[in-house]
């Protein structure tokens, strides 16, 4: 029982990273344009600091 | 085609100011169209040449909806000159730039639905996949204390993820309800609700099973569809040009004092005059005061040749002046022009559409009832057989958590995304799952001829008969023009190179002359430049004139020449079954031509907006449903009323936001490829739904025995979901189209 009291927050706590990570790229627009996210490593020429 | 003519009059950057928005403090960003990026080299060189401006600090090309944002600070420059820097960079670069109105931003701005429903999404998969890990645990045989335990923390992650991820289904179950409807999501959200209350009674009771990863599984696979559906609108709307955007935003006005004067078209009031450039589209309806010229009124009236202007003409906004200056007495304006009339028609034509009801729709009309009879009849049943009230609601409440559609909530989203992603690979745009399912009911296919069944662009007919140097000299005289022939002749002449020719001239209504080494050569009207020249040309093509010095005069024939595979389109569409018309706003003459040529017996010349409108009607009065291609602001009332529409991407704005789907290559074969598809997905809806109604057939007898576990609910729910979205990726059209030319969406 002592590892359930450990494993079950650790299990929780890794799954919210995940969800705030995706939350975060979402609200970042990571999502938005995602076809011209395929072309761009196509473009060979050197990208200012976008 | 639309020849990029240029959006902003010279002087125009004063208005300009009115398109930027405020990107927070001391920045300014203005969003800008740019619908020619079509390659990863295109995004780079956009941006590059968008960042080079000074002043910006940041540009960035959407590929999805064809736009750049850029962004500046405030204060380094006059407000209005980084905007019309740019414009005029990315013009350089090549590319067509416009600015969105403020209203049109906002009709084309992500859609916030599809972020939201992303978030609901994945935090619905995170709590899902968390409840499932305890769940796994009670069902291997947690007892006693744990697993009341392991019940109460799925209740804590459950019950705010149902209370967030539900909120979509919930909402709109709300508004049907208040509307006195019912849809899918009524009994959604009765039994979501309903279970997670069993749940947490359950819980709070040491029951032996709570369903709360039921619930929550079931609020994911719906999310997924939901999430899909409304991916795909997006991607559709990004694809579609927005409404009248090709009009010009402004125009330059001559006040009484005769200084000319750029305003924004809200500024502009009938009885102004206005100046019209060559190469200029109208920016409002009018008649011509002063000047000569010939209007290109292709993309209006669907008439393939240009009409003389002088004055005393009247023009219709939105068509294209070819020669010379115009200056226009201004009678009407956006609603109440020509185009605002064509638009009027067509929103009234949108309406008798919307009665379509989508499959989905009518599936749910029928689910709902059964199933909340089926728990009624549950409980009633368990109830009258001695069992107690406990048992009766738990079994009835297991019934609607095992009936809810979750693979009848993907059955239609994963076929329509599938079919939507063949289509795309076709380079075919479709805007939304509803135009899929009318598609694959059409049984008439109705053309329009103008840049539809034909290109839209003249070519010249047979070789071409200049011998010599007058090729070099044709093509240094028709690089002079904007007229259509003359920029087909400069086409068709490409590889050779100009002649030097002195002091060219523009006859306005005439055509051109310069002075050669053998004396003036001429490119022009046939009647001026040899007055005796025999004009033998065919009923659909358009005729000019070449003459170097004293050498023979040289007729030029030019013929707007059918779309590649359009012959072989037609016969395609006759072998699947469908009948196929012509509806043309041209002359009888050109539309016979072209009418017998691809073998179509049923054609219309001559035909008004109305008229198209009219015919479309009647033969939907006749119970056909309909198919209209068409590319013309004449065809968008058509389109409109149409039970399914097309246009090609070249069409009109009006036209390509009428029409359901846009096709992107240049040949008509993408007209059957359609239908194929649209067909193709419609049999595995149908498949779909057989399979989802077959998992039902299964589960309800178990559920309403009583002896459904948690467990069992998440293996069918599971598994059937995965049924369907397998059966969707399946789906090819009936007939593999030879080798499939890849056109990016």
């Amino acid at each position: 029982m002592t590892g359930l009291a450990l494993l079950i927050p650790l299990a929780l706590c890794a799954g919210l990273i995940g969800l705030a990570a995706f939350l975060w790229s979402v609200r970042a627009g990571q999502y938005d344009d995602l076809d011209g996210a395929a072309l761009r490593i196509l473009d060979d020429e050197e990208d200012e600091a976008p | 085609m639309a020849t990029a003519a240029p959006v902003l009059a010279p002087g125009a950057p004063a208005a300009l100011g009115a398109f930027t928005a405020s990107a927070g403090p001391g920045r300014t960003r203005l969003d800008l169209h740019v619908p020619a990026i079509r390659c990863a080299g295109c995004i780079g060189k956009v941006e590059r040449a968008a960042a080079a401006v000074p002043g910006v600090t940041r540009a960035r090309v959407n590929f999805s909806t064809r736009r750049l944002a850029v962004e500046w600070a405030d204060g380094t420059l006059a407000p209005d000159a980084v905007p019309a820097a740019v414009i005029a960079a990315v013009e350089a670069a090549g590319f067509e730039a416009r600015p969105f109105a403020p209203q049109d931003a906002a009709a084309t701005a992500a859609d916030p639905e599809s972020r939201r429903l992303l978030k609901a999404m994945a935090v619905a998969g995170f709590a899902m996949m968390n409840i499932m890990l305890l769940s796994v645990s009670v069902w291997s045989g947690a007892e006693a204390a744990t697993r009341d335990l392991f019940h109460a923390i799925s209740a804590l992650i459950a019950i705010p993820t149902i209370a967030y991820a539900g909120m979509p289904f919930f909402r709109s179950a709300a508004g049907a309800l208040r509307r006195g409807r019912t849809n899918m999501d009524v009994p959604i959200s009765i039994g979501v609700v309903l279970a997670t209350g069993m749940s947490l009674f359950e819980t709070l009771t040491s029951g032996p099973h709570a369903w709360f990863d039921g619930v929550v599984m079931l609020l994911f696979f719906l999310l997924v569809g939901r999430y899909l559906d409304s991916m795909m609108r997006d991607r559709a709307r990004a694809g579609v040009a927005q409404l009248m955007k090709s009009l010009p935003r402004g125009a330059m006005v001559v006040g009484p004092d005769g200084a000319s004067e750029w305003r924004a078209i809200d500024e502009v009031a009938p009885g102004m005059r206005v100046l019209v450039a060559a190469g200029e589209r109208l920016p409002a309806d009018g008649v011509v005061e002063a000047g000569r010229s010939a209007i290109d009124r292709a993309l209006v009236t669907g008439e393939s040749r240009p009409e003389p202007a002088a004055p005393g003409t009247a023009v219709v906004a939105g068509t294209l002046n070819l020669d010379g200056p115009l200056t226009v007495r201004v009678t009407g304006v956006g609603e109440a022009s020509f185009i605002g009339e064509v638009v009027r028609m067509m929103e009234a034509a949108e309406q008798g559409r919307a009665r379509h009801v989508r499959i989905a729709d009518r599936a749910s009309r029928l689910y709902a009832p059964v199933v909340h009879l089926l728990a009624l009849v549950t409980a009633a049943g368990w109830l009258l057989a001695g069992a107690g009230w406990h048992f009766a609601l738990t079994t009835a409440i297991v019934v609607l958590i095992i009936t809810c559609p979750c693979a009848l909530g993907l059955a239609v989203p994963a076929m329509q995304v599938r079919a939507a992603t063949l289509l795309a690979r076709r380079g075919l745009l479709l805007k939304d799952g509803s135009a899929l399912e009318r598609l694959a009911e059409v049984d008439t296919v109705v053309f329009d001829k103008t840049g539809t069944l034909t290109l839209g662009r003249p070519e010249p007919v047979g070789a071409l008969p200049l011998a010599g140097d007058e090729a070099a000299e044709a093509l240094a005289l028709a690089r002079a023009s904007r007229h259509p022939l003359a920029r087909a002749l400069a086409r068709a002449l490409a590889g050779t190179a100009p002649a030097v020719l002195f002091d060219v001239r523009d006859v306005p209504g005439l055509g051109l002359e310069a002075e050669g080494p053998g004396g003036p050569v001429r490119l022009g009207r046939p009647d001026w430049v040899d007055p005796a020249l025999a004009v033998t040309a065919g009923p659909d093509e358009l005729v000019l004139a070449f003459r170097s010095g004293g050498g023979p005069a040289r007729l030029l024939r030019f013929a707007d020449p059918l779309r590649p595979g359009a012959a072989e389109a037609v016969a395609r569409l006759e072998a699947m079954g469908l009948a196929v018309q012509i509806l043309s706003g041209d002359r009888a003459e050109a539309v016979d031509a072209v009418a017998d040529r691809l073998g179509v017996a049923v054609r219309a010349a001559a035909q008004s907006p109305a008229d198209k409108l009219a015919a479309i009607g009647a033969l939907a009065a006749e119970g056909r449903r309909v198919l209209m291609v068409g590319d013309g602001l004449n065809d968008a009332p058509a389109l409109a009323a149409g039970h399914a529409s097309m246009a090609p991407s070249g069409a009109s704005d009006v036209g390509q936001t009428a029409a359901d789907l846009l096709f992107l290559s240049d040949g008509l074969d993408a007209v059957p490829e359609a239908i194929a598809i649209a067909r193709a997905a419609g049999r595995g809806v149908a498949q779909n739904f057989a399979l989802a109604i077959g998992y039902n057939l299964l589960a309800v007898p178990i559920a309403i025995a009583g002896l459904a576990t948690p467990l069992i609910a998440a293996l069918a729910m599971s598994s059937s979901s995965l049924i369907v979205v397998g059966n969707a990726l399946r789906l090819r059209p009936a007939r593999a189209a030879g080798p499939v030319r890849a056109v990016r969406a």
